[in-house]
């Protein structure tokens, strides 16, 4: 017990500076208000992998990391889409995805808002023809867009956490 | 020498590692598997091929790993109507659901009576095989003619049974399965997964991209093992083009491999903390590992290591300013991981959820096929840097890590070890990259446009287990046929063992201390 208390002191808290939202930098208390004036509570996403390679995921896990803390700034993953605000969705949508993903789309009560992380998500990434975002495969359908509406795009192979961070927030500011 | 019964000779194959191949008829197909069972070798993938399109029919593949090398086992299918072989499953219980994802992609299928669907789902129709040569795209895109069926689990029965049908969405940031559990109240009778939900079609992908641009989609297979699946690629093609990689570029791999070892091991760490409700050190390991991918970053120039290994070389090499950086980070990493190891061993209310988890005893892994991580936690030793140690692995003398207990537990002491150990080789590794200069030492040549009509084969120790690919060359620098397997394939029917006589929320603990790859098996 001793050893893990004085490690969580040395540790000390390492979050940093929320990335730019929109044309200044959001101060986490300034983006707490806005998020409760906008939702009256906390801004709850639920994450769907659509088709990804894991990547894109890898860095939204890292969102929680104590470098990030997304808690801290009053913004949190949920379990079901039903408890949802958000979806942060990644991949191209395999077929074998399609179905799943619409679903969980349906399940999000309005309103909703959409975030496609990752190249993949974008136009198909690899997983297109040429860079087109065309189903260009038996397997894949490209981005998220050509499934369902999206809101924002958040591009990266994969993208940084940070990058991820700024395009949600974007996406909640634009509402 | 146990192919001196053989009519057809074995002949080398290009590889990083030792490798020979046999044509052999569907007798001494099925009779070479119970023989290489018998001597103890290690299931490693299966895969099929088309050759229609020049008169050839069918065949398939497999490999297996062995103190000798690498075996690769071709059958050519005689008929063209009604394409089958002798099933591996009987010996190697893991070449099943290989054998039913090459049913679906390719119409050929074995003899196995389970001739369930794997990868297809109800996305295209069943008389459409994508990775045939005369398979039309715009076919199998076309879905109005689809209809769907549901997929036949099979059923428990029996006085207080119930299913708990969990997925293909889970409730965390995860990727994509189903998993169907049958229960007698909280205990776990039976587990069936079904996967393939994140199946993008790479093998054909592969078939439309030049040999130069295939490492890049190699990367893009499983982003967790994206080091592991470029070197494997690019030591593919390498070993076919017969180009040898500057030592300087050989380092830099092993470098970034390592880093990827480590980086995965200490968020695994931290879940696994997180799954026993050690919230504590979820905190301490994500830290750590974010430390390691900003290291990365000012290292490589990439958190992850996507394309940080080409063929020929690697990308970019160190800035001056890294060596520094690293030799604080490794010494850092060292000290934390040390500390917190001993946390977790002293935490009673951790152990009391780690230990006897999940439990995979080392006959049945054994019998089941088990490779990497989790073999080495069942007391299994093998691991490729050790027993096929390919350049820079050679000079290395990397310490084989294994666990004799199974459990979470083992798997857990598997990860702490073997970051210590990774961290020993990034040490040699850095000090090696430092004493050479930069100018003297390029970190990449040319790779020549390959034959067409050759195979190579890379196989590479990722932090999973090996990672493997078999590249088939084509005409003018094009990919004919390129078959990616990851350890997953292996490790996922294991894991439907390891969860019996468990309870069910013990599960996302059990599951997170095998860490699969789903991408990395849907391909």
């Amino acid at each position: 017990m001793f050893n893990t208390l004085s490690r969580m002191i040395r540790t000390g808290i390492l979050t940093e500076p929320l990335p730019a939202g929109g044309e200044a930098p959001p101060a986490v208390e300034s983006m707490q208000h806005d998020l409760w004036k906008i939702l009256g509570r906390a801004l709850c996403i639920r994450h769907v992998d659509a088709g990804s390679c894991n990547g894109c995921e890898l860095e939204i896990h890292a969102l929680n990391n104590p470098y990030y803390n997304l808690e801290g700034a009053g913004i949190k993953f949920v379990a079901s889409p039903r408890h949802a605000d958000l979806l942060l969705v990644t991949g191209p949508v395999s077929v074998n995805m399609e179905e799943a993903l619409r679903r969980t789309y349906d399940a999000i009560p309005e309103p909703k808002i959409v975030v496609a992380i990752g190249d993949c998500s974008a136009c198909g990434g690899m997983f297109s023809a040429r860079g087109e975002n065309k189903p260009a495969s038996y397997a894949s359908r490209g981005g998220i867009a050509n499934v369902i509406p999206v809101n924002h795009t958040v591009r990266g192979c994969p993208p940084a956490p940070a990058a991820i961070l700024a395009g949600i927030l974007q996406a909640v500011a634009a509402c | 020498m146990i192919f001196d019964s053989f009519d057809q000779p074995m002949n080398p194959l290009p590889s990083n590692i030792a490798c020979s191949h046999a044509s052999l008829s569907a007798v001494e197909w099925q009779r070479t598997a119970d023989e290489l069972k018998e001597i103890g070798a290690t299931f490693l993938t299966l895969w099929g091929s088309d050759n229609c399109d020049r008169n050839g029919g069918f065949s398939i593949h497999s490999a297996f790993l062995h103190p000798e090398g690498t075996f690769v086992l071709t059958h050519a299918i005689a008929s063209l109507t009604n394409p089958t072989y002798p099933t591996l499953a009987h010996a190697f219980p893991a070449a099943l659901r290989m054998e039913r994802a090459t049913r679906d992609l390719l119409g050929i299928a074995s003899t196995a009576p389970d001739q369930r669907p794997w990868l297809r789902h109800n996305g295209w129709a069943a008389n459409i095989y994508p990775l045939r040569k005369d398979f039309v795209p715009q076919v199998a895109t076309d879905n109005s003619q689809l209809t769907t069926s549901p997929y036949p689990f099979v059923q428990v029965e029996g006085d207080g049974v119930h299913e708990i049908a969990v997925g293909p969405v889970h409730a965390g940031i995860i990727e994509p399965g189903h998993f169907r559990f049958s229960v007698v109240g909280e205990k776990v009778l039976r587990l069936e997964e079904r996967l393939g939900y994140t199946h993008r079609g790479i093998a054909k992908q592969f078939e439309s991209l030049a040999q130069k641009d295939g490492h890049r989609l190699a990367a893009r297979i499983s982003g967790d093992s994206t080091v592991a699946f470029s070197w494997a690629y690019s030591a593919a093609l390498e070993a076919i083009t017969r180009t040898v990689c500057p030592v300087r570029a050989v380092h830099l791999r092993a470098l970034a491999l390592e880093h990827e070892r480590i980086a995965n091991h200490l968020g695994d760490l931290g879940a696994l903390g997180n799954d026993a409700g050690f919230a504590f050190g979820l905190t301490q390991f994500s830290r750590l590992k974010e430390d390691l991918l900003r290291a990365n970053l000012d290292a490589f120039g990439a958190r992850y290591l996507f394309d940080t290994i080409c063929p020929g070389g690697v990308a970019a090499d160190l800035p001056q300013m890294a060596y520094a950086h690293l030799v604080h980070l490794y010494r850092t990493l060292d000290h934390e991981v040390a500390g917190l190891r001993a946390i977790y061993g002293e935490h009673g209310g951790l152990q009391d959820r780690f230990r006897e988890s999940g439990l995979l005893s080392s006959d049945l892994a054994r019998q089941l096929g088990a490779v990497g991580l989790v073999a080495r936690a069942s007391g299994i030793a093998q691991d490729l840097r050790v027993d096929h140690p390919w350049p820079p692995y050679d000079k290395l003398a990397t310490t084989m890590v294994t666990e004799n207990a199974g459990d979470v537990a083992a798997r857990v002491q598997i990860r702490f070890r073997e970051i210590f150990e990774s961290l020993r080789l990034c040490r040699a590794l850095l000090a090696e990259l430092s004493h050479t200069s930069v100018e003297a030492n390029p970190i990449a040549t040319t790779v020549t446009a390959a034959k067409p009509d050759c195979l190579g084969i890379g196989v590479i120790e990722g932090w999973r287990g090996p990672v493997m690919i078999a590249l088939e060359t084509g005409a003018n620098g094009s990919i004919r046929r390129c078959h990616a397997h990851d350890p997953s394939w292996q490790n996922w029917p294991l894991l439907e063992y390891a969860i019996l006589r468990n309870i069910v929320p013990d599960f996302p603990l059990i599951n997170k201390s095998f860490n699969l790859s789903y991408s990395g098996q849907d391909g």
